[in-house]
């Protein structure tokens, strides 16, 4: 055995782990080992999911759940209170439907863009061209940057004095209020979403591109098989499974989205650009009064969504899969 | 159309596609890039520099020089000679709409007169460093740093020992409810902290950790990303190493620290790159943990600075380029690991 600090510090690691296994047998090490993470994963993890029920059914403004009166489901009844489900304005949480309504169009323009522009980049990178590895993390830099990182950095460029105006004044138009106009900001918040994540789907959808299998093109191309063909036949079929993986993962991101959008707009202008998980966010802990069952009530009703987007994807994946086993 | 968007494979000559995909690239490369580079560019701007519409691209200011005999730096402008061409000469003086010019290279010359409507004054390349050292000093981001390095490299080592201990359990005994507890870990997954904010703000507040880092450590501590990434690099350790080192009488824990920690070293590093990443970018958690100032972390400061002073884009822009360096930094030395580590497990 060698001998010094090193070897001291080793020791005092091992010891309470030995003298657990003397007291509890080489057979319960197992648990022994998991331990630590599972403790975590259920005080942080599935306690929360448990109490976050309580206090969906529960309201006030106490944070302690043995101080918070039942109220059953008050708060989701709230929550979906309109007298015209038409009209935004007329739900008592007209703010709740705004988001939900901005959350839905963002998710639709995001992950549809998201989806394309990364397949054509990686079918771009799939390509045998000098410098691929150059290009692959090009695209793949922005994923590593932090959500207030990247708002910041757009808000610069797209401030009324930035770099974006100066380019608008250059080619003769007139200053745009990038951010402070509605429509602009929404669709401003889809922009910096896809170029802040696109690099990582791109990889994912990458990957399975280069896994299928070269033979197949050559075999095609022998046939003299028109390119239409080939993409429709063999590249997209046997990209699908990756394809499924990346619109769940798109999808659920993208109904979840805050950090970038929060620091970008602030969901301003208004609320144009405030989606769904800012609405729980400032309900529960921005707010003056703490409305903390109104936003577990909102979040129950995001996790189903996210529920239901996953347990679809994953049909569809399997139903992809089958098919193409009978081909 | 499609043709551009399928695989060519064998044929040398270059055709449309090749153009197309090269100047999709290119593009790519601008749109990538060019946000973080103006960024990076204009952080080293002065304020005043930074006020200008439209901004130039490097970062200027007005060129000075140093006499002999003047107590401070001149400013050099661009005055035009009765030749016809036009010289670079310091202002000593300026007297209601004229100013008085010499010529910085011969200071014993007679002085010129020239109207400040004929002048343009001379910019040079100037770096603003106080940019980044003054917010350092003046607001608390010396503090925010450190309390981001904390969070970073604390959580990244709970993170790597616990998540190994679980994989390392799972992948390498037999025991009752193994797969239970696998699964119970995969299914966690699908709870992301946005769905469970509430109440597990109130567990962190219960336990008193609430406006403490060790709130922001421990509850995203174990990954289930972490332990399937693991647990599947593990699975392909042989099982005989261990048989061998049991023969020694070597305890379960020494079969784990001595043997397979050290073997695991790629999957741990793959999975140290994207805790230090998470970490470090984190944004939402720690802003419903942390409410007192000095807690804040540099992506809470940050935010907070903007949202303040939104006139201090000098300082601001400055904290971003720090904010976004050690991520750089990952990034140019270790992006092969990232990309092979989410290529294979599929996840971030």
């Amino acid at each position: 055995m060698s001998r010094g600090p090193a070897a001291l510090v080793s020791r005092a690691i091992d010891w309470p782990f030995e003298a657990l296994q003397r007291a509890l047998g080489a057979a319960r090490m197992p648990y022994v080992f998991v331990a630590p993470n599972l403790l975590v994963f259920g005080i942080f993890v599935a306690a929360p999911m448990i109490l976050n029920v309580w206090y969906a059914v529960t309201g006030g403004t106490q944070l302690m759940p043995g101080d918070r009166p039942f109220v059953g489901a008050a708060n989701f009844a709230e929550l979906l209170d309109c007298t015209n489900h038409f009209v935004v304005a007329t739900c008592k949480q007209d703010r709740f439907w705004r988001a939900v309504g901005n959350t839905a169009w963002f998710v639709v323009f995001q992950v549809v863009g998201l989806v394309l522009i990364s397949l054509v980049t990686a079918l771009i990178l799939n390509r045998r061209m000098p410098w691929r590895g150059f290009f692959r993390a090009v695209f793949f830099y922005p994923v590593l940057l932090s959500p207030v990182v990247v708002a910041l950095i757009w808000k610069w460029i797209l401030q009324p004095d930035g770099v974006l105006n100066a380019v608008v004044v250059a080619n003769g138009g007139t200053r745009i209020p990038f951010l402070l106009d509605p429509s602009w900001a929404f669709i401003w918040t889809i922009v910096v979403s896809i170029w802040a994540h696109m690099g990582f789907y791109t990889l994912i959808l990458l990957a399975g591109l280069q896994a299928i299998p070269s033979d197949l093109y050559e075999a095609a191309e022998m046939d003299g098989t028109a390119h239409v063909r080939v993409f429709w036949r063999i590249t997209m079929p046997l990209l699908m499974p990756n394809m499924m993986v990346v619109l769940v993962l798109a999808l659920i991101r993208a109904v979840q989205s805050f950090d970038e959008i929060f620091v970008l707009t602030g969901g301003g202008p208004g609320t144009a650009t405030q989606y769904i998980v800012q609405f729980i966010y400032e309900t529960a802990f921005a707010n003056q009064t703490h409305i903390l069952g109104l936003a577990a009530a909102a979040s129950m009703l995001v996790g189903g969504v996210l529920l239901v987007l996953t347990l679809l994807q994953l049909a569809a994946s399997a139903q992809a899969k089958r098919s193409e086993a009978k081909r | 159309m499609i043709r551009f968007l399928t695989r060519r494979r064998g044929t040398t000559r270059a055709d449309w596609t090749d153009w197309a995909s090269w100047a999709y690239l290119a593009l790519g490369v601008l749109v990538m890039f060019g946000p973080v580079i103006w960024l990076v560019l204009s952080s080293f701007k002065t304020q005043s520099a930074l006020q200008e519409f439209p901004p130039s691209l490097w970062p200027m200011g007005p060129k000075q020089v140093v006499l002999q005999g003047t107590d401070r730096p001149l400013p050099v402008f661009a005055v035009p000679q009765l030749d016809g061409t036009i010289a670079e000469r310091a202002m000593i003086r300026r007297v209601g709409i004229e100013g008085q010019f010499i010529d910085p290279a011969d200071p014993d010359r007679r002085i010129q007169r020239a109207r400040l409507a004929n002048v343009t004054p001379v910019r040079e390349l100037h770096f603003a460093f106080e940019n980044f050292i003054e917010p350092l000093r003046q607001f608390n981001f010396a503090r925010y740093l450190g309390n981001s390095l904390f969070v970073t490299i604390v959580a990244t080592a709970i993170t790597l020992l616990i998540n190994a201990m679980c994989a390392f359990a799972l992948s390498k005994y037999e025991f009752r409810g193994r797969n239970g507890i696998f699964l119970f870990i995969i299914s966690t997954l699908m709870i992301p902290i946005t769905v469970v904010l509430v109440p597990a703000f109130l567990i962190v507040t219960g336990l008193g950790l609430g406006n403490s880092l060790w709130g922001v450590i421990l509850p995203p501590a174990a990954t289930p990303t972490g332990v399937f990434l693991l647990r599947q690099y593990m699975l392909t350790i042989p099982d005989e190493l261990m048989d061998a080192a049991r023969m020694d009488h070597a305890s379960e824990w020494r079969l784990f620290w001595r043997i397979i920690l050290p073997l695991a070293a790629p999957a741990l590093a793959v999975l140290a790159i994207f805790s230090v990443v998470w970490r470090w970018n984190d944004f939402l958690w720690p802003l419903v943990v942390l409410n007192r100032q000095e807690n804040f972390t540099l992506q809470l400061g940050l935010a907070a600075f903007q949202g303040e002073l939104q006139t201090q884009w000098h300082y601001l822009l400055a904290m971003t380029v720090i904010t976004l360096l050690p991520v750089t930094l990952v990034f140019a030395f270790l992006q092969k690991y990232i990309t092979t580590g989410i290529a294979s497990s599929g996840m971030k």
